[in-house]
């Protein structure tokens, strides 16, 4: 028998570190070849990670949610044969890791049965324990009325070291546990009555289910996309003074072009939504400013614009926000584009997207659809410069000529890097769109 | 150089650091713990247990001498006692020696890897060890998740009479070769006291310098009564209100308060003003970790400014005593194995080993009524204890604070001989919230020094019985 150890694969161009987001394997479990052992995440892509042998799992490189460096062991197992590494060594020195950057070793060295032990001792997400309530029927003890001492602000919760321990196993702060036992000493009966919420019915004088009070806490470790969601929006709020400019658009004339668009060619073309006409009036007006297309590297103080319109588009999966990346969209005509929108959701949608499609967008559209509401405060997709979002449209009463008139009206909320883009161009910028949607005929034209 | 991986790292092998170890082992974390000198710590080798056993040879002796003197009115009478002082310190390492090698013992049940060399923290997760110059071993680096502190704390030194020949700290006092014939103590805090007291039985004429107004400032005038009659008794000269200026020659330069100068022949100078949480030398300020003072500011968990690095004991600051320390080091090992710990002890206890000995727990008066609350408080003597009049030490008495409105006790305060033993059941009965009722309910052996703690409760409810 051998010990085969399986490294972090190198996973593309400048990615040091890959974060685990799933194992599906355990140590002790025997594996096949091509076995699928984890799922990793890099920058956007999640990728499996096959195993190359067979053999048994004897440990994992380490827990949920941790990263790994490239290079460093993440998985290790026992099989027949040699193996590929030599048993001293293995004892020695889990880890020979070629990239022996700080950042690298930082993670890259976890003993094995260190991590083992830790993750048994600490279970990761698992919900507080809050038993389960009892039926109504059951009737709140008599004591629940009794003169149970009101604690005074700041003052302390009296209960026995016991009764502590419990309570914080439970997770239940005694602050609000209301004490029964002499001088508001707080007894293990107490604890298990604010537990299964006995206790919220009783001002009421009789049990309410409407208004128990609830115990539960439940840890969730902000992993995998999710985690990389907040790290880039806490980058982006942190980094860039962002500028908010919302206006409306009478969008009448589109809606209209649009339903004849659909209702002529929408058998052959497939069907046109608001958003690629959206994208055609952007790309039209990023022809007078330039700038609104780019990436902005602030700490090289070097603002890079591109003539192409690489353009994200911010999707909701069941994982969490992706902006899946229509490129060249200066290129397409609305039907294609639409096409393009179509095939990247659903590949973000199913987790097939590729890492070239998740990168490089130069300008950002959000749409909530019709929970678009009537102002939105969009977050820059960093280091783009400009981000478009699209409110609800709705009908509402429009002065034209001097009578009122119902129109579709749909406003824009855009936001802006302040530090590169002045108000006034950004204003003017959104008026270019807006002048193209107004006038759909324009966006055939030009 | 050879790298270890690890769980958790233990810096010191002090009482905080080894009961961490323990219960680490315990819960199954990988934990490795470094020790400089001997496992244990300044309370095992150079602190509460070498002093305790001092204080106990010195009592037995003191007793010899009073039975010599012919004045016992128990009838005992001896010729000329000595004492042999090499074989008295021989039986104290002895019992040192029984207890450190214990806590090795103990470590190496649980599985704790000790690693002897003294230890200097490059980052938060990454420790060097310099092995002991010539025990022959490589230097070993050490890598964690979680860096646990528990280096400990020094003795004191005044600046104008550092450390070094008639000048020792607790650490030299403990070792003595002979008995000095003068001695002077720099403090009257109760490590100054506790072995000021027992070079006095020993026979050395003692002199006690203290800047404050009186003997034990941190304990309230009651309790230190006892201790300061039983001093003179004893015949320890007591300077209050002294400032010590520095060593002329053999002699210590004093000043009192009114200004005038004196000098006091001494062998040898105890300096005893204090210890100061260890924060130099081992790489501590590589973390740069918020400090409060002069020690590392840990929160109700226990936790430094930086992630994953813990720090406990002595180094956290007051009260530097070793039972917090423990509760301390227990509790960040069921933190990092996933529980969830506060440190909220309703009470830490404290004892002086003075003669009589105090201990404390909870509030006294004077602290009840300054957090603003309506508090009652009674006390018993040992005068009226049979067991007290048995052991000839009536001096003393317990005392009990309790809230006014529903009797919850707040605090116990005793002086007298052995009362550091009833800390136990003054501590339990704060923790399980009892009241005064609970005590005076509960059947106290007879006869013991344990009644005064009933009568004390009763008579704080307005009927006591034996007084």
């Amino acid at each position: 028998m051998g010990i085969h150890v399986i490294k972090m694969p190198d996973l593309g161009e400048g990615i040091a570190e890959v974060e685990v987001v799933a194992w599906h394997v355990q140590p002790g479990d025997t594996v096949r070849e091509d076995q699928v052992l984890a799922d990793v995440m890099t920058d956007k892509a999640t990728v499996e990670i096959p195993s190359p042998v067979a053999g048994t799992i004897t440990s994992l490189g380490g827990a949920i949610g941790q990263s790994l460096a490239v290079g460093a062991e993440l998985i290790r197992l026992e099989v027949a044969g040699a193996g590929n590494i030599s048993a001293d060594k293995a004892r020695k020195e889990p880890v020979q890791s070629g990239a022996a950057t700080a950042a690298a070793e930082e993670v890259a060295e976890p003993q094995l049965e260190a991590v083992a032990a830790h993750a048994s001792a600490a279970p990761a997400p698992a919900p507080a324990a809050a038993p389960a309530k009892p039926a109504p029927a059951k009737s709140a003890p008599a004591r629940a009325a009794s003169g149970a001492l009101q604690r005074a602000d700041g003052e302390k919760p009296l209960a026995p070291p016991a009764v502590r321990q419990r309570a914080w196993d439970l997770g239940v702060e005694l602050q609000f546990v209301p004490g029964s036992g002499p001088a508001g000493r707080i007894t293990h009966a107490d604890l298990d009555a604010h537990v299964a919420g006995r206790r919220g019915g009783a001002a009421n004088g009789a049990m309410d289910e409407r208004y128990s009070e609830q115990h539960g806490e439940h840890a969730t470790q902000i992993i995998g996309l999710r985690r990389k969601i907040a790290e880039k929006m806490q980058e982006a709020k942190r980094n860039i003074p962002h500028f908010t400019y919302v206006e409306e658009v009478d969008v009448t004339e589109l809606e209209a072009l649009r339903l004849q668009l659909n209702a002529r060619y929408g058998q052959e073309r497939g069907k046109l939504t608001l958003l690629p006409l959206l994208m055609r009036a952007v790309v039209l007006a990023l022809r007078s400013y330039p700038m609104m297309s780019a990436r902005y590297d602030d700490e090289a103080n070097t603002l890079t614009t591109y003539d192409a319109a690489h353009i994200g588009i911010a999707a909701q999966t069941e994982s969490g926000l992706m902006v899946p990346v229509v490129r060249h969209a200066e290129s397409r005509d609305p039907w294609s584009s639409a096409a393009e929108i179509a095939r990247l959701a659903e590949a973000a949608r199913s987790g097939k997207a590729t890492r070239d499609e998740l990168t490089g967008s130069t300008i950002t559209i959000t749409s909530l659809g019709a929970l678009g509401g009537i102002v939105t405060t969009p977050v820059i997709n960093r280091p783009e410069v400009a981000i478009v979002g699209v409110n609800r449209i709705v009908d509402r009463p429009v002065i034209r000529d001097g009578a009122m008139v119902a129109r579709k009206m749909m406003n824009l909320s855009s936001s802006f890097d302040h530090r590169v883009i002045d108000g006034m161009v950004a204003a003017q910028f959104v008026q270019s769109i807006r002048g193209y949607l107004e006038f759909p005929a324009t966006l055939f034209v030009e | 150089m050879e790298t270890i991986n690890t769980t958790l790292l233990i810096i010191g092998g002090g009482p905080a650091g080894y009961v961490a170890g323990i219960r680490a082992g315990q819960l199954g974390i990988p934990t490795v713990l470094v020790e400089g000198a001997q496992p244990g710590g300044t309370c095992l080798n150079i602190g509460c247990i070498p002093s305790k056993a001092l204080i106990h040879a010195a009592d037995e002796y003191a007793k010899t001498m009073h039975y010599a003197a012919q004045t016992s009115p128990l009838g005992i009478k001896v010729d000329a006692p000595s004492i042999d002082l090499e074989k008295t310190v021989a039986w104290k390492d002895g019992i040192v020696k029984r207890l450190t090698g214990g806590v090795g013992a103990l470590l190496k049940k649980q599985g704790v890897r000790v690693v002897r060399g003294w230890a200097r923290v490059l980052d938060g997760k990454t420790v060097e060890v310099q092995p002991h110059e010539g025990s022959g071993q490589e230097p070993v680096r050490i890598r964690c998740e979680h860096l646990l502190l528990a280096s400990g704390s020094h003795a004191v030194e005044l600046p104008f009479m550092p450390f070094g020949g008639p000048v020792i700290s607790s650490t030299e006092a403990l070792s003595p070769s002979e008995v000095p014939r003068r001695m002077v103590v720099v403090g009257a805090g109760y490590i100054g006291l506790e072995l000021g007291t027992a070079f006095r039985k020993l026979g050395s004429q003692v002199t006690v310098v203290e800047a404050a107004e009186r003997i034990l400032p941190a304990y309230d005038a009651d309790l230190v009564k006892p201790v300061a009659s039983s001093l003179e008794r004893l015949g320890v000269e007591v300077r209050l209100a002294t400032s010590v200026l520095g060593m002329e020659g053999e002699r210590v330069k004093v000043r009192d308060a009114s200004g005038v100068e004196a000098y006091l022949e001494a062998d040898r100078v105890l300096v005893a003003v204090g210890r100061k949480p260890a924060t130099t030398g081992w790489g501590l300020e590589h973390l740069m970790l918020d400090m409060n003072g002069r020690a590392v500011k840990v929160d109700e968990q226990c936790r430094t400014s930086m992630r994953n690095v813990w720090a406990i004991g002595d180094l956290t600051g007051e009260p530097m005593l070793a039972h917090r320390a423990m509760a301390q080091g227990e509790m960040v090992a069921e933190i990092i194995a996933g529980k969830r710990r506060w440190f909220h002890p309703a009470a830490i206890p404290a004892v002086c080993y003075t003669d009589p000995e105090i201990v404390v727990a909870g509030m006294s008066p004077g602290e009840a009524a300054a957090a603003g609350i309506d508090a009652i408080s009674a006390s018993f003597p040992f005068s009226a204890n049979g067991r007290a009049m048995t052991i000839e030490s009536t001096d003393g008495f317990v005392r009990v604070v309790a809230r006014k409105d529903n009797h919850l006790i707040l605090g116990w305060q005793a002086v007298g001989v052995g009362v550091a033993e009833l800390a136990a059941g003054f501590t339990q009965s704060i923790e399980l919230g009892a009241q005064l009722e609970d005590v005076a309910r509960t059947i106290h052996a007879h006869p013991t020094l344990g009644e005064a703690v009933q009568e004390a409760a009763l008579r704080a409810l307005g009927h006591a019985l034996h007084i």
